[in-house]
């Protein structure tokens, strides 16, 4: 198991009350700032590993950023303090955007992020939750992390504790049966300590979504399962961080997250070869000056 | 080692699902930790008294074995101790990817109840037979399979689970068999029960089997024929010593199961003396899709019975003198 970066969650600590406390705009530079810094990371990391889904990466960063940064209760130093919040990647495939989040808010020295996918790293191609800390359940099969997460919102229930889940889902990944399962058990218990949030990029592994299996409309199919549901766009921080704001009516919150495959790095922007392809030198380094922008 | 016989008159079967039940009250009224989540399965899995008693504690998600074994996970990774029961074909088959991802790959501890496992839906088909649970969840890493025998050992079976640090997978027998487990023996994993001595050949027996596995040695003690009944609760991990130990002192092994072949405890058996003893070996269990019929005449159908192993001994026995 990996082991806390002190000096980075000291940081984070510190990101996490100015994100908080301070102006909205204020925490919306902070968030981009950090944004920017994950996708660099991210684009590193698969450059290193000649590996990775980086154009789901880089969709689902903004949505991991403001989690992370602004609105989930945990603490890297202690990940598995039994009152912390949730939180369940269930598109596990997008693991460099999760490590370089976590690696960011100090769960693990940034260097690990080198090893990513190398030989007996703790940084799978899918994410572990027992090497890496900040990992509550294995995925990467996809429909696996939503009924864990409706499991995990049963728990506090059940127990009096206090502690919200969130789970991010991809959006290919609402062709899957048992995510629906879980959706109806969610809204037929009335989970309002659950966040479902769609990384809605319109683009699977192989063509969009809406050419390989109709998913629209989204919302009035979350809405029609008991859910409170909010669109939104993925990408700007404050908006997400209001969508992420606790269920008003005592029904489970699902959050559909407009966002772009690719986003932030031009030529890989909504174009479906990006879902796994691995950058060449030179597409690395104009990624990197795009994203340092 | 325990030598002993059947100390419960053998007229007398009993359907273990209580048990399950009864031992599921006593630890949910000791431990708040302790919840049920079922598939719909509320009266299959015998756990109206629970919900009668513990309304909050029982979770049933419907018909959605995928849901079930994954919000155990969830339950799991909140603090909870969650025993996931349904019938063993639709929770071990249904949700094969979630016992591997979810409980096993995970470390979450969920105690996963195969009920009515084996043929003890005889009728309703091989739809609804849970022949191949043990050959699919053997081949899961980190994750024990159970198959206790009668009452004490079910109830051993779940105090065992609920104690031990990750997740399992235990059938719930209900096909009625006699008590022929000694409360003393031994329960854990890679542990085994010596049921009867014998120098001439062992059966090693789980489940139905058993009782059937002492019958035969009766019988065949009648014509002359020493046979050790060797019980490993543990099909995985399992008991790997003692069945050597069978191998090296008797000279030959029939294994009974009500399984399929391929792969479950027979195939551990084989895959083991193979390649530290080889000995005469005889497999029974199941082989391809059940005809119609119930639970008991399928068993004689395939050959479980006190008969049919008696004549799998005749067999080894025989193999093992053309040898010489």
């Amino acid at each position: 198991m990996l082991t806390a970066d002190h000096a980075v969650a000291a940081r984070y600590r510190e990101l996490r009350q100015a994100t908080r406390d301070g102006r909205p705009e204020a925490a919306e530079e902070l968030l981009r700032n950090m944004s920017a810094e994950v996708r660099v990371r991210i684009v590193r990391m698969i450059d290193a590993a000649q590996l990775g889904h980086i154009g789901g990466d880089l969709s689902v960063t903004d949505i991991l950023v403001t989690l992370f940064g602004a609105v989930l209760d945990v603490d890297p130093e202690h990940p598995r303090s039994p009152g912390r919040d949730r939180f369940v990647l269930s598109k596990g495939h997008c693991a460099a955007a999760l490590y370089s989040t976590l690696a960011h808010c100090g769960y693990f020295a940034d260097k690990e992020l080198d090893t990513f996918m190398a030989p007996l790293s703790a940084l799978n191609g899918h994410p572990n939750r027992r090497k890496v800390p900040g990992v509550e359940t294995n995925t990467g099969p996809l429909g696996h992390g939503f009924p864990v997460a409706v499991g995990s919102a049963l728990a506090a229930r059940l127990t009096g504790g206090n502690w919200r889940t969130v789970v991010v889902l991809g959006d290919g990944e609402m062709q899957e049966g048992s995510n629906w399962e879980a959706a109806m058990t969610a809204g037929h218990h009335g989970l309002s300590s659950l966040t479902a949030v769609v990384d809605r990029n319109r683009l699977q592994q192989g063509a969009r979504t809406e050419d390989t299996k109709t998913l629209e409309p989204l919302a009035d199919k979350w809405t029609a399962f008991g859910w409170e549901t909010r669109v939104v766009d993925g990408h700007d921080h404050t908006a997400l961080l209001a969508a992420f704001g606790p269920s008003t009516d005592g029904r489970p919150v699902a959050v559909i997250a407009d966002t772009i495959k690719g986003k932030g790095v031009s030529f890989m922007e909504d174009r479906v070869e990006w879902h796994h392809k691995v950058p060449d030198k030179q597409q690395v380094q104009a990624a990197i000056e795009e994203l340092s922008r | 080692m325990t030598n002993t016989t059947v100390r419960t008159d053998a007229d007398a079967t009993y359907d273990c699902r209580q048990v399950f039940a009864e031992e599921l009250i006593t630890l949910a009224r000791e431990d708040p930790r302790v919840v049920a989540v079922c598939n719909d399965s509320v009266g299959s899995s015998n756990l109206t008294g629970f919900r009668a008693e513990f309304p909050d504690r029982l979770i049933n998600v419907g018909i959605a074995e995928q849901d079930l074994v994954g919000v155990g996970a969830g339950l799991a990774n909140g603090g909870m101790i969650p025993f996931v029961s349904a019938a063993g074909p639709f929770l071990t088959g249904r949700a094969l990817e979630q016992i591997k991802a979810d409980c096993a790959y995970s470390g979450h501890k969920v105690v996963l109840c195969g009920q009515s496992p084996g043929m003890a839906y005889g009728e309703l088909g091989p739809t609804h037979h849970s022949v191949e649970d043990l050959s699919w969840l053997r081949a899961v890493a980190d994750l024990p399979v159970l198959v206790p025998t009668d009452r004490e050992q079910t109830r051993a079976a779940i105090r065992w689970a609920y104690a031990f640090e990750g997740p399992c997978y235990l059938r719930v027998p209900r096909f009625k068999v006699p008590d022929v487990i000694p409360p003393d023996a031994p329960f854990g994993p890679g542990r085994s029960v010596t049921l009867r001595e014998g120098t001439d050949a062992t059966v090693i027996a789980i489940g139905t089997l058993v009782s059937r596995a002492l019958a035969a040695a009766g019988a065949l003690a009648a014509e002359g024929i020493s046979v050790r009944v060797l019980n490993t609760p543990f099909v995985d991990p399992l008991d790997e010593a003692a069945v050597l130990s069978a191998a090296a002192e008797t000279g030959a092994l029939v294994v009974a199961e009500e399984a399929t072949l391929s792969g479950g405890l027979g195939a551990a058996v084989a895959s083991l003396v193979g390649q530290h003893r080889p000995v005469p070996l005889r497999l029974l269990g199941v082989t391809g899709f059940a005809p119609t019929g119930d639970a008991s005449y399928l068993l004689e159908h395939f050959g479980l019975t006190a008969d049919g192993i008696r004549q799998a001994v005749h067999e080894v026995l025989a193999m093992s003198s053309s040898a010489v």
